[in-house]
C-alpha cells in the first residue's frame, strides 16, 4: 500500500504534474519574499497574511457575482497599494535595522492581519468556484483540475512578466542596483526610499495574484497565512538570494518531492519530510563552503 | 512606617473591592441564577462560538420567559456571564478559573470545541463546579474520570459509525472496503477510532488510512489512491476545511466512490458553496430540524429552527441546537435537586433522563450522553441546482431514501 507509486505508474505521472502545478504556485510567493529579503534585507513573516488577503478580494468578487479570475488582475492592485501603506507605516522604521528587529514588525503585521481579516471577514473557511472542469490524460489516468493549470499559468505569465520589468525598466534596474548595493546606489542617485517602497509594494501585490489564485483552487480563512510564509521561506533557502530561476526550480522541486512523500511515507509525514530535506540541504550546503573556505586558505 | 501604611491601605482596599464584587456576582442573585460560559467570539472558532452563545441566548430567553426555573417553592431566572476565550485554550482555562474564583460562579456552561473543553475541564472538576457543555465530543473528554462534566451530545467516536454499519447493510451484510482522511486533531482522530472500531466489529477492512495536516487545504494525494484502489466508502473528516476541500477536489478530479461520508458539511455550508458538487455527500450530524423528539419550551425540532430562524436570521446548525438543550438540562437538574449546593445538582445531573427537542438526554458515569443516536443527512438537489439536507438514517427518522451508489460523475 505505501508504494503505490510502483503498483500503479500512473500515479507517478499523477504526482510529479500535481507536484509541478503546485510548486509554481508557491515559487510566485517566494519569489516576492526573495525579491524584499534581497533588496530590503527583511524576511516578511507577513508573506502568508498578504495571500490571503489578496484571496479574499477575489472571493468577494466571486460573492457580487464577478468571476473570481479577473481577481488576479484586481488584486495585485488593491495589495501593491495595501504594501506600500504597510511600508510607509511600518517597515521603513525597521529596513535599515537588523534582521531581529523586522522579523519582529512583521510578525506583529502578520497577528494584526490575521486579527483584522478574522473582524471583516468572520472565521468561515471560504472558496471561490471558477467551474474550469477538469482535464483528463492518459485514458482518465491522470486527472487536472483546470483550476490548477490555469493558476500555474497565471504564474508563470507574471514571473516571466516580473522578470522582463527587472531588465528592462528604469524602477527594476534601481531595484537591483539597490539589491547589490545600496549605499553606492544612493551616491549614484538612486531614491532608495521609493525603490524600498516600490520592492514592498511589488511583493504584495505578487502575495495578492497568488492569493486570487489559491482561493480559486484550494481554500482560504483568517488564519492559513503561516504555512504559505513557511513554505516561501523554505523555497528561498533552498534557492537562494537573487536567483530566480533557482526559485522557480526549489518550488517545483519541493512540490514533487512532497507529493512522492506522501505516496511512500504516508500523508502524515508530507510537511516532515520537506522540513527533513531542508535540513539536508542546509548541512550539505555548509558542507560545501567548508570545502571553498579550506580551498581558499 | 509610612510605607507600610501605604501597603496596608492598598491591600484593605483590595479586599473591599474584591468582597464586593464577589457578593455582586455570586452564584444566586435575587431570583437571578448565573452560570459562567467562556466562549469564542474572536479567532478561528469564532462562526461556532457565536452559534454556540445564540443557541445559549435563545434558551435562557424561553425559559424565563417560560416561569423560569423553580427552586425551594421561589422561581429564579437565568443569566450567563461571557468572556471572550480569544479560541485560545489556555485563555478558555484562565477565563474558567477566573468566573469561579473571581466572579463566584458556581455552575458553568461548556464553550465550542472539544480542545477548549478539554481546557476548562480540569478547572472545574478541581473546583466542584458542574458543567454542561454542548460542544465537546471528544472521547478523551469521558475517560479521564470526571465527575463534573456532563455533555449533551454524543461523543465523536459514534459520528460516522453509522455510514459503515449502513454501508455493510447495503453489501448484503459483508464487510466492506473503507479509504479514510482524517485531520490530526484531537476530534477527527475520535472519529477515526470509531472508524476503526465499526471496521473491527463489521469485518470490513481499511485500505487507505491518511493522516492529514492541520492546515490542510490539499488532499489530491489521497483521492489519487482512492480512485486507483476503488474502496466502497471514502470516510473524511477535517472540520470545514476538510468537508470543503474534499468536496472541491472529488468534483474537480471526477472521483467516482460508492459513498462518501464525512463531518461538518452544515458547518461549512456546504451546499451553499458547492451546489451541485456536494450532492449525495452523507453527513454526520449531532441534530436534524427534522427529528420528532419535543419538549415542552421548543415544542419539537421544526419550530425551534423557525423560532431560532426569526431571532437571528438563520437556519440553526446543531451547534446551536445543542446549547439551548445543555440550558434545558441544568434547568431540569436545578428542579429535581430543588437546591444550589452543587453536590445535590451535580447528583441530580447524573440522574438525568429527559427529552428535548434535541434528543434524549442521559448520561453515562463518564459524563457522555449515551441516549441519542447520530443522525446522518445527504446533500440532496433538485434540477434547478437548489440542495437539501434530507435525514436518510437512522430509518426511524429518514425522510428520504438513502440514494447509494453515489452516480458516476460522467453519468451526472
Amino acid at each position: 500500500m505505501d508504494f503505490l507509486v510502483f503498483q500503479y505508474p500512473m500515479i507517478t505521472v499523477q504526482a510529479c504534474l500535481d507536484g509541478i502545478l503546485l510548486g509554481v504556485l508557491f515559487a510566485l510567493i517566494a519569489y516576492g519574499m526573495a525579491l524584499q529579503w534581497g533588496v530590503m534585507n527583511i524576511i516578511n513573516i507577513a508573506q502568508g497574511d498578504l495571500v490571503i488577503l489578496g484571496g479574499y478580494i477575489a472571493y468577494f468578487m466571486y460573492l457580487y457575482g464577478i468571476h473570481p479570475a479577473w481577481g488576479v488582475i484586481v488584486a495585485p492592485i488593491i495589495m501593491y497599494f495595501v504594501g506600500i501603506a504597510i511600508y510607509k507605516l511600518v517597515i521603513n522604521k525597521v529596513v535599515d535595522r537588523d534582521l531581529f528587529i523586522s522579523i519582529l514588525a512583521t510578525f506583529g503585521i502578520s497577528i494584526l492581519f490575521m486579527q483584522l481579516m478574522n473582524f471583516a471577514f468572520g472565521a468561515d473557511v471560504v472558496l471561490a468556484n471558477s467551474g474550469y472542469g477538469t482535464t483528463m490524460l492518459f485514458d482518465n489516468n491522470v486527472v487536472l483540475p483546470n483550476s490548477k493549470i490555469f493558476s500555474a499559468f497565471i504564474s508563470i505569465l507574471f514571473a516571466v512578466c516580473l522578470v522582463i520589468y527587472m531588465k528592462k525598466s528604469k524602477l527594476g534596474r534601481a531595484i537591483r542596483a539597490t539589491a547589490q548595493n545600496a549605499r553606492a546606489a544612493k551616491i549614484l542617485g538612486v531614491d532608495t526610499e521609493k525603490v524600498y517602497a516600490a520592492t514592498f509594494g511589488i511583493n504584495a501585490a505578487l502575495c495578492g495574484v497568488a492569493g486570487a489564485l489559491i482561493s480559486i483552487t484550494f481554500t482560504i480563512h483568517p488564519y492559513m497565512g503561516l504555512p504559505y510564509t513557511i513554505r516561501s521561506f523554505m523555497i528561498v533557502i533552498v534557492a537562494g538570494l537573487g536567483n530566480l530561476p533557482g526559485v522557480a526550480m526549489s518550488g517545483m522541486g519541493l512540490g514533487v518531492f512532497e507529493e512522492f512523500a506522501d505516496y511512500i511515507l504516508g500523508t502524515e509525514f508530507r510537511i516532515g519530510s520537506v522540513f527533513l530535506l531542508l535540513v539536508l540541504i542546509l548541512v550539505y550546503r555548509r558542507f560545501k563552503l567548508s570545502r571553498k573556505r579550506e580551498y581558499l586558505k | 512606617m509610612k510605607l507600610n501604611k501605604i501597603i496596608l491601605s492598598f491591600v484593605s482596599a483590595l479586599v473591599i473591592l474584591f468582597s464586593t464584587s464577589v457578593a455582586s456576582f455570586a452564584k444566586v442573585v435575587g431570583d437571578k441564577i448565573i452560570l459562567g460560559a467562556a466562549i469564542s467570539l474572536t479567532g478561528k472558532y469564532s462562526s461556532n462560538g457565536v452559534h454556540t452563545q445564540n443557541g445559549y441566548n435563545m434558551a435562557v430567553d424561553r425559559i424565563n420567559s417560560m416561569g423560569g426555573v423553580k427552586v425551594g417553592g421561589k422561581t429564579y431566572k437565568f443569566d450567563i456571564i461571557y468572556y471572550d476565550d480569544e479560541s485560545n485554550p489556555k485563555r478558555a482555562a484562565q477565563l474558567a478559573e477566573r468566573l469561579i474564583s473571581q466572579d463566584g460562579v458556581e455552575f458553568m456552561l461548556g464553550p465550542y470545541s472539544s480542545g477548549l473543553t478539554k481546557a476548562i475541564a480540569p478547572v472545574t472538576e478541581k473546583y466542584g463546579v458542574p458543567m454542561v457543555e454542548a460542544n465537546g465530543a471528544s472521547r478523551s473528554l469521558f475517560t479521564k474520570g470526571y465527575k463534573y462534566l456532563f455533555a449533551v451530545l454524543a461523543p465523536a467516536n459514534l459520528y460516522l459509525d453509522v455510514a459503515i454499519e449502513t454501508a455493510v447493510e447495503l453489501n448484503g451484510g459483508k464487510g466492506v472496503r473503507i479509504a479514510q482522511a482524517f485531520e490530526q486533531d484531537a476530534f477527527s482522530q475520535d472519529v477515526r477510532l470509531g472508524i476503526l472500531d465499526a471496521a473491527e466489529r463489521t469485518g470490513s477492512k481499511i485500505i487507505i488510512d491518511d493522516k492529514l495536516p492541520k492546515e490542510l487545504n490539499d488532499m489530491a494525494a489521497t483521492l489519487v489512491k482512492v480512485k486507483q484502489m476503488k474502496p466502497d466508502v471514502l470516510v473524511v473528516s477535517g472540520h470545514t476545511k476538510g468537508a470543503l476541500t474534499a468536496i472541491r477536489q472529488i468534483a474537480e478530479m471526477k472521483v467516482d466512490v460508492p459513498m462518501l461520508a464525512m463531518t461538518h458539511c452544515d458547518a461549512a455550508k456546504l451546499s451553499k458553496q458547492h451546489g451541485k458538487n456536494s450532492q449525495y455527500a452523507l453527513c454526520a450530524s449531532q441534530w436534524h430540524k427534522s427529528l420528532t423528539y419535543k419538549d415542552d419550551f421548543f415544542k419539537d425540532g421544526m419550530t425551534y429552527a423557525a423560532d431560532f430562524e426569526k431571532e437571528f436570521g438563520y437556519d440553526p446548525p446543531y451547534q446551536s441546537a445543542e446549547s439551548s438543550a445543555a440550558l434545558l438540562v441544568f434547568k431540569d437538574a436545578f428542579e429535581r435537586a430543588n437546591s444550589f449546593d452543587q453536590k445535590k445538582v451535580r447528583d441530580a445531573l447524573a440522574a438525568t433522563n429527559m427529552q428535548t427537542f434535541y434528543g434524549n438526554i442521559k448520561f453515562a458515569p463518564g459524563g457522555q450522553n449515551v441516549d441519542k443516536p447520530m443522525v446522518l443527512f445527504q446533500v440532496m438537489c433538485d434540477a434547478a441546482g437548489k440542495c437539501e439536507n434530507k435525514v436518510v438514517a437512522p430509518l426511524k427518522w429518514a425522510s428520504a431514501k438513502l440514494i447509494h451508489p453515489v452516480p458516476k460523475w460522467s453519468e451526472r
